[in-house]
């Protein structure tokens, strides 16, 4: 079986793209206003709690949800099942999105947007930020590496040097492939290693000295499930063909890899004993229920069905819980589980806030769409053409 | 993708090299400074008056506050020190009363702790903060982002931030003075005001002494317990008291230093990063074996 990843021959321009444009014009409002009033002026952020929904979602969910470039590329690329390529292509293209949307959100989060080059100077290993940090910067550039060969397939005839580098890359893309994976592994942990440095203002039901080997468990575990959210999206929104023959064999390696996560995450509450507060009604542990029934468990017992995994919708629904499970527990770990012991009242983000949220999500969704009808990226038919 | 039998060989190459590496770092060591200066605050002896923080906004030149120094009304208030104040006097009432059965009240200074091994300087992504030889956890803004991982990390949540600066915020805390305790004699502002000597500067270590001799001396006033001699691994300011300190604003707090775990956890996995090379060699041996077994299959050489 062969794929050949094509341009979308689909009208750019559509409602929902004019929406976007609005959110992403919305959110460049509101950052004119941050650049020119300061953090205060557009956020909730005070020194109680000094990090919020940026950190929370748009970095650290972000960073998760960007595991479907790595987790493919090691699939199809490194274990040599080139079965699956057809999914590397859109995957890749979403984690370039995804992590350059996350070095943005940490640029315009960090109070001295332009000293962020100061990391690379001043480096202070003991910080786990550092080594995210670090990782972040250098899997962007590796992430857009990969993607030059995609560029130089439509564009190398006409800019020479995309026909240069990729001539160039045919022989060394292993590297970048194997390091693009290694990155990964590395600034997935360390995200998680972030919030064990404060265990006196964390919720002991997400304080866990392994929180960087959860992150790193989860992270491959929504891989796949982000490939089947982002194909099936991609696919009925162009109106394509849907690529079940290649998602449901990727939702049964996804069975054991979420098996490993709920496994540690549920060993982990029990060894610490951080259980007894599970059921203390507080938001914190309706969270973590929300979290794990909803967002792991569920999910988890639906995918044993093979009904499921070949039901486009179903596994659709599974795949989607995987992914706003993974979601909810970043946004755990950073918002609600943090607890400032001299707070007054508690951080909710502000419209500012959100406002930057729901434009670089709607600024990736516009990009995945500008990429896919210029580029060729997605393998998938249009349904209308028989095979 | 094809490999050539080169890089191929180096992939295993550095996969053999790092499986010799040494895979444990070492046992996690305490980076405090042996000989620190440090406060000892006595609790019993503070009336209020809130000179120190008069002193502190003269010696750090911080902006005049809205509630003149002498209007002690402030005190109904829990207040927390910020970008403009670096240090508050909080009023406490413990429910201890006088021969006239009227409630005393304890008065409670809040400052940055200059921690031994401080969580600001182990998360700082920039080394901007750091702890200095002579007690003070030390901020140099040219060295900072503005991630404001410092305080998020802090267990006294003390940092604080210049939110309405859009374009040089800074992390704002206790200095400790760091400028005029590095002169011989010199002492932070809070210190060398105090009418009442509530705040006593010197060496961490004699300043120990002190406050067991106090406490000794007197065991029917003091409790025995002196706040930051072991939470979180030590504090240069520390705190005695005739109240119990939970009924006074102070956390109870952990004596292991809260860096501990992160730097375990971070010196374990990359020190060396033996670990992203020998993964990075796992990746390529199974790479090479792939298309090696792939090219086969096409019928191709390898």
């Amino acid at each position: 079986m062969t794929h050949r990843p094509q341009p979308v021959a689909q009208p750019f321009w559509t409602p929902g793209v004019l929406v976007m444009l609005a959110l992403m014009i919305a959110a460049g409002v509101t950052l004119v206003v941050r650049y020119t009033y300061g953090l205060s002026a557009v956020t909730n952020l005070n020194n109680h709690y000094p990090w919020g929904i940026w950190i929370g979602l748009d970095v650290a969910s972000g960073v998760a949800l960007a595991a479907g470039g790595f987790t493919t590329a090691f699939l199809a690329h490194i274990l040599g099942r080139h079965y699956y390529e057809a999914v590397t292509r859109p995957a890749l293209l979403t984690a370039a999105l995804g992590y350059t949307f996350v070095a943005l959100a940490v640029f315009f989060d960090i109070g001295r947007s332009w000293a962020i080059w100061k990391v690379v100077i001043y480096q202070n290993h003991t910080s786990a930020l550092f080594e995210v940090a670090m990782c972040v910067m250098t899997y962007v550039t590796v992430l857009w590496i990969e993607f030059i060969p995609v560029l130089a397939e439509k564009l190398g005839h006409k800019i020479r040097l995309l026909a240069f580098l990729d001539r160039i890359l045919d022989k060394t893309m292993w590297v970048f492939i194997i390091l693009g994976v290694v990155l990964s592994c590395m600034h997935q942990s360390s995200l998680g290693t972030l919030m064990v440095i404060a265990p006196t203002k964390t919720s002991p039901l997400w304080a866990t000295p392994l929180q960087p080997l959860l992150f790193l468990t989860s992270a491959f575990a929504v891989g796949y499930p982000m490939v089947v959210v982002e194909t099936t999206i991609a696919t009925s929104s162009l109106k394509l063909e849907s690529e079940m023959n290649v998602l449901t064999p990727l939702s049964r390696i996804t069975i054991l890899l979420l098996g490993v996560y709920l496994f540690l995450k549920v060993g982990d509450l029990i060894w610490r004993g951080a259980y007894a507060t599970l059921l203390d009604g507080s938001a914190q542990s309706g969270s973590f229920l929300v979290e794990v029934g909803l967002g792991v468990i569920l999910p988890w017992v639906m995918l044993l069905f093979p009904a499921v995994r070949r039901s486009r919708r179903l596994l659709f629904t599974a795949a989607l819980l995987i992914v706003s499970g993974v979601m909810l527990n970043r946004f755990n770990v950073f918002v609600v589980s943090f607890k400032a012991p001299y707070a007054t009242s508690p951080y909710y983000p502000a419209i500012g806030e959100i406002l930057v949220t729901a434009g670089s999500v709607a600024a990736i969704f516009f990009l995945y769409r500008l990429f896919v009808t210029w580029f060729p990226v997605l393998s998938a038919q249009r349904q209308e053409v028989s095979r | 993708m094809p490999i050539t039998r080169r890089s191929f060989l180096a992939a295993l190459g550095i996969a053999g090299a790092t499986a010799a590496a040494p895979k444990n770092a070492e046992a996690w060591q305490s980076k405090a400074p042996p000989d620190p200066y440090g406060c000892l605050v006595d609790l019993t002896r503070c009336v209020g008056c809130r000179k120190c923080e008069q002193a502190c906004k003269e010696v750090n030149d911080l902006p005049e506050p809205a509630i003149k120094f002498d209007d002690l009304t402030i005190l109904d208030v829990k207040r927390r020190p910020d970008q403009n104040a670096f240090t508050v006097i909080n009023r406490y009432y413990s429910g201890r009363i006088d021969d006239r059965d009227k409630l005393v009240p304890t008065f409670v200074k809040v400052q940055c702790m200059h921690c031994q091994d401080p969580a600001c300087a182990s998360a700082c992504i920039t080394g901007a903060l750091s702890k200095k030889e002579n007690g003070a956890v030390h901020y140099d803004v040219d060295k900072c982002i503005g991630c404001r991982y410092c305080m998020a990390a802090c267990p006294f949540e003390i940092p604080a931030y210049e939110y309405d600066r859009p374009v040089l915020p800074r992390v704002r805390k206790c200095t400790f003075c760091f400028e005029r305790i590095s002169k011989e004699g010199g002492k932070p502002g809070c210190a060398s005001i105090c009418p009442v000597e509530a705040i006593t500067f010197g060496k961490r270590s004699e300043l120990l002494g002190q406050a067991r001799e106090r406490i000794k001396g007197d065991p029917g006033k003091y409790n025995d317990h002196i706040y930051g001699e072991r939470e979180v691994g030590g504090t240069s300011w520390m705190y005695i008291s005739n109240v119990d300190f939970g009924k006074v604003g102070f956390q109870a707090l952990p004596t292991r230093p809260m860096p501990q775990t992160t730097e375990t956890i971070q010196s374990g996995l990359f020190s060396y990063l033996w670990s992203p090379l020998a993964l990075f060699g796992v990746l390529g041996a199974v790479m090479g074996y792939t298309s090696r077994k792939h090219d086969k299959e096409d019928g191709h050489d390898a």
